[in-house]
């Protein structure tokens, strides 16, 4: 159950979209999300699913991965659109009882709003299925990197991403494996009220943190011995290095703001 | 009679994606009370899986498990029961310590049985005695204690929910020779106590030679065998076909019957093969 | 030339204790030393097996070997460098490197490629450098196939194996592994061994072997049995395993074969002590069988 959770889980196929420089398909997202927010038409949202279309394309991702990600969120997507179709007062009403109002209005914006978090959804993590999480985190470095001057610590924070990122599925592991056992020796973990749901949660949190911090000493060590000493001097097996296709995308990129943009303002 | 039971037992992980992959297939056991059992398998073999459906931490896709003689799924209210009926002792259990003291560590599955407080003390001294923990060391942190008194204090914490049937996955794991040595004596002396039945699942063919009396064999999510320890220990090419091995002297003795020597089939410990060997030389070939 | 010189390791009379405790009514307790005067050398090329019970210091011996513990009294030379002196840390972790225990938390990155180029980096090698060296080093296990994969899609052994990649990928002269198969299975055991075993013969990396194993250590060149903070036994494994008296009240076990053997002798036969695996066993079987009225009965041919 737990390790279902697969929201950015690097998806490792080949296709020109994993071979962009991260750096780049991290702004490339920026940019989707920028432009997916200040869209306020049906227009922009079709400029950008065509945007998002095209990246699914050219990244060989199936689709199957693509509903994958949005499966979590589903609920929040129901609640979201319920919200907005039963308050939002715009419009011929179509339906009504006591307090309870559905208008045209109310349709419309719930059909947007669900849109605009789907392409979200499969647009970014899309980002994340084609971009192994050190690259991304290598990104992040890179483009963070002039922050260094003014003594931020780029590179430790880098690295404690990576680390989290690495023991993520060690830890949900290790969750599972604790749940049972406390099941096995009568913990019930699903019943009683809050206080005692809350409560039913030491027996596993504690001996969680006792673990990790256990790996995070064990791991130091390690580290040490590999003669880990901070970012000072240290060279990369893969630096990252834009290529002309870099520069190709973003010019697409560009392109499709300047169109949603144009689409904005003409409106 | 028969504690465990199982019928056509079968599970398949994410049933319906790529990923499927059934872990146990068409299981048909019946392991009798009072008894010490090796569970032997490959990695991957289905043995794990298998044991998580004894005390219902796994639902099987199709099949039925019987606890003396009931079905353990007929009434889902009674899974707890269930559990404490029948104790598993996961891999490494020292990790699922977590209450401040030892002796409330080892309180924690007596407590959630409802038990009174003057039953539960019993219960936990029974416990750390027979695991040859010291009573001075029940009102320390757990944390504070030694690898294997770690260790010791876990199994200790299932052992004290008196179940009919103990599971215990690789309790030795990590263990040194000795305390191997002495951690298994005081699981059989446990069982011999208490009457009750103990699943031992191990890696190592020589602790299932020298302390089991049966064994259950799984290959490829399938029961290969459930037999006396001795009949199994025969089938040498068998089992390192499942990528097993026999206990060393398992092997040098079936070398030496190959080689014509009359030495019996079912010599696997150091004592058994000092008698064959003896007694062959001893006797000539009329004594063996 | 100094005799030391062609030491890989050379451990001279090192003492060691952890920090002081306190009791349950929070006094100091001085702490016993963990070792005492331990005094060991390793040749280069050589395979040695340390082989104690829990608790006996041979982990904290291992920890003096790449620096991550000092000697308080007593020094360590790695390659001829003093471990105590700040300026050699680093090319005494080079040269020696380290492997541990529990698989999963020595493994940093979240692809096996990245992390066997972790030290490379730190190192600071040249990028087409250390993708040579990850490349080599991967082989070296044979693990090159998996060198995209999440190290959570591997068993116990390969990972096992990719951290000894990472360890090779330093170029080190020499690998000391603390129980690098106590969390595996059978099957993991020995692809660890196998490839530690063929790092000694192919590439001639002296091997240290920390271990309570007695399997592992019949393979070794040469066993250290240690016990409470000394060395107590130093010999051939068929010189150390036949001494079976000692070894178990040291608390270790010996091959089973190893101990028919000695059961035999004490019986009163005159068979070889030095027996550690199953077909010298079956040789000294047969020869003692072979000379009395039973020995092969021709119906069981």
């Amino acid at each position: 159950m737990l390790k279902d959770i697969t929201l950015g889980q690097y998806f490792p196929v080949e296709s020109l979209l994993h071979r962009m420089d991260p750096r780049f398909k991290i702004v490339f997202t920026m940019l989707f999300i920028v432009m997916l927010f200040a869209g306020n038409s049906y227009l922009t949202l079709v400029i950008g699913a065509v945007f998002v279309l095209m990246a699914q394309l050219l990244s060989h991702i199936p689709l199957k991965m693509s509903w994958k990600s949005v499966k979590p969120i589903l609920p929040v997507l129901v609640f979201t659109a319920v919200l907005n179709l039963l308050f939002i007062d715009s419009g011929d009403t179509l339906w009504e009882w006591r307090f309870l109002k559905i208008t045209q209005g109310g349709i419309t914006t719930s059909i947007f709003m669900i849109c605009r978090i789907l392409l979200l959804i499969v647009g970014s993590s899309l980002l994340t299925y084609t971009t192994s999480p050190i690259l991304l985190t290598d990104a992040i470095e890179s483009l963070l990197s002039p922050l260094k001057r003014i003594r931020f610590p780029v590179h430790e924070m880098a690295m404690m991403m990576s680390i989290a990122l690495r023991f993520i599925p060690t830890l949900l592991e290790e969750t599972d494996k604790i749940m049972s056992a406390q099941k096995a020796r009568g913990a019930s973990l699903d019943s009683g009220g809050l206080m005692q749901r809350v409560r039913a949660l030491i027996p596993i949190l504690i001996p969680l943190f006792i673990s990790a911090f256990r790996r995070a000493e064990e791991l130091a060590t390690a580290m040490e011995c590999r003669c880990y000493r901070g970012g000072e001097g240290r060279t990369r097996l893969r630096s990252l290095k834009a290529q002309p296709r870099d520069y190709a995308g973003l010019a697409v990129c560009l392109a499709f703001a300047a169109v949603s943009i144009t689409v904005n303002i003409l409106r | 009679m028969s504690i465990l039971k199982t019928e056509g037992l079968t599970y398949t992980y994410s049933a319906g994606t790529p990923f499927e992959k059934t872990a146990v297939d068409h299981v048909d056991l019946e392991i009798e009370d009072h008894t010490m059992v090796g569970v032997i398998g490959h990695t991957g073999s289905g043995k794990s899986t298998l044991m998580q459906h004894f005390n219902g931490l796994l639902r099987p896709t199709s099949g039925r498990i019987l606890l003396e003689g009931k079905d353990i799924w007929a009434d889902k209210k009674s899974m707890r029961e269930v559990r404490f009926r029948v104790g598993l002792v996961f891999q490494y259990p020292e990790y699922q310590l977590f209450e401040e003291t030892v002796y409330k560590d080892i309180a924690f599955g007596p407590k959630n049985m409802g038990l009174g407080d003057t039953e539960i003390k019993a219960r936990v001294l029974e416990c750390a005695d027979a695991l040859g923990l010291d009573r001075a060391l029940l009102k320390r942190s757990p944390f504070a204690l030694s690898g294997g008194q770690k260790r010791r204090a876990a199994i200790a914490g299932v052992m004290a929910m008196h179940p009919k049937v103990l599971i215990l996955d690789e309790p030795c794991a990590g263990l040194d020779p000795k305390g191997r040595e002495l951690m298994l004596r005081q699981i059989r002396d446990y069982q011999r106590r208490t009457g009750s039945t103990v699943l031992l699942v191990s890696h190592s063919m020589e602790d299932v030679a020298e302390f089991t009396e049966k064994l259950l064999v799984m290959s490829r999510s399938k029961l290969y065998c459930y037999e006396d320890t001795a009949l199994v220990f025969r089938r040498a090419q068998a089992l390192s076909e499942m990528g097993l091995r026999v206990p060393q002297i398992a092997s040098v003795m079936g070398e030496l019957r190959r080689r014509g020597y009359p030495i019996p089939e079912d010599v696997y410990t150091v004592a058994q093969a000092k008698a064959a060997v003896l007694s062959c030389l001893k006797g000539g070939s009329e004594a063996c | 030339m100094n005799a030391s010189m062609s030491d890989m390791i050379d451990v001279q009379h090192i003492v060691f204790r952890y920090p002081d405790s306190e009791d349950d009514e929070g006094n100091p307790v001085k702490s016993e030393p963990i070792l005492k005067d331990v005094t060991l050398r390793v040749q280069r090329g050589s395979f040695t097996a340390v082989l104690g019970h829990n608790g006996s210091g041979k982990s904290t011996l291992a920890k003096h070997i790449n620096a991550i513990l000092l000697p308080e009294e007593g020094r360590v030379l790695v390659d001829g460098l003093d471990t105590a002196d700040e300026a050699n840390l680093f090319a005494v972790r080079q040269k020696a490197g380290m492997v541990f225990q529990n698989p999963d938390n020595q493994i940093v990155a979240t692809i096996v490629e990245e992390d066997v180029a972790f030290a490379p980096e730190n190192l600071g090698v040249p990028p087409e450098e250390i993708r040579r060296r990850v490349d080599d080093a991967l082989r070296a296990v044979h693990m090159y196939e998996y060198r995209s994969h999440a190290p959570s899609q591997l068993s116990g052994g390969q990972k096992q194996r990719v951290a000894i990649a990472g360890v090779i990928a330093m170029q080190p002269d020499c690998i000391v592994l603390d129980e690098p198969t106590a969390m595996l299975d059978p099957q993991g055991r020995q692809e660890v061994l196998e490839t530690i075993h063929r790092l000694n013969r192919e590439q001639g990396i002296t091997i240290v072997l920390i271990t309570h194993d007695m399997e592992e250590a019949a393979q070794a060149d040469r066993v250290v049995v240690i016990d409470d903070g000394r060395i107590v036994l130093d010999d051939t494994p068929e010189k150390v395993f036949s001494r079976v008296e000692e070894m178990k009240a040291l608390g270790l076990d010996v091959p089973q074969v190893t101990e028919l053997i000695w059961e035999l002798r004490q019986a009163g036969f005159e068979v070889p002590s030095e027996i550690i695996t199953e077909d010298g066993c079956v040789g000294v079987l047969e020869a003692l069988l072979r000379n009395t009225a039973s020995g092969p009965d021709p119906d069981h041919r």
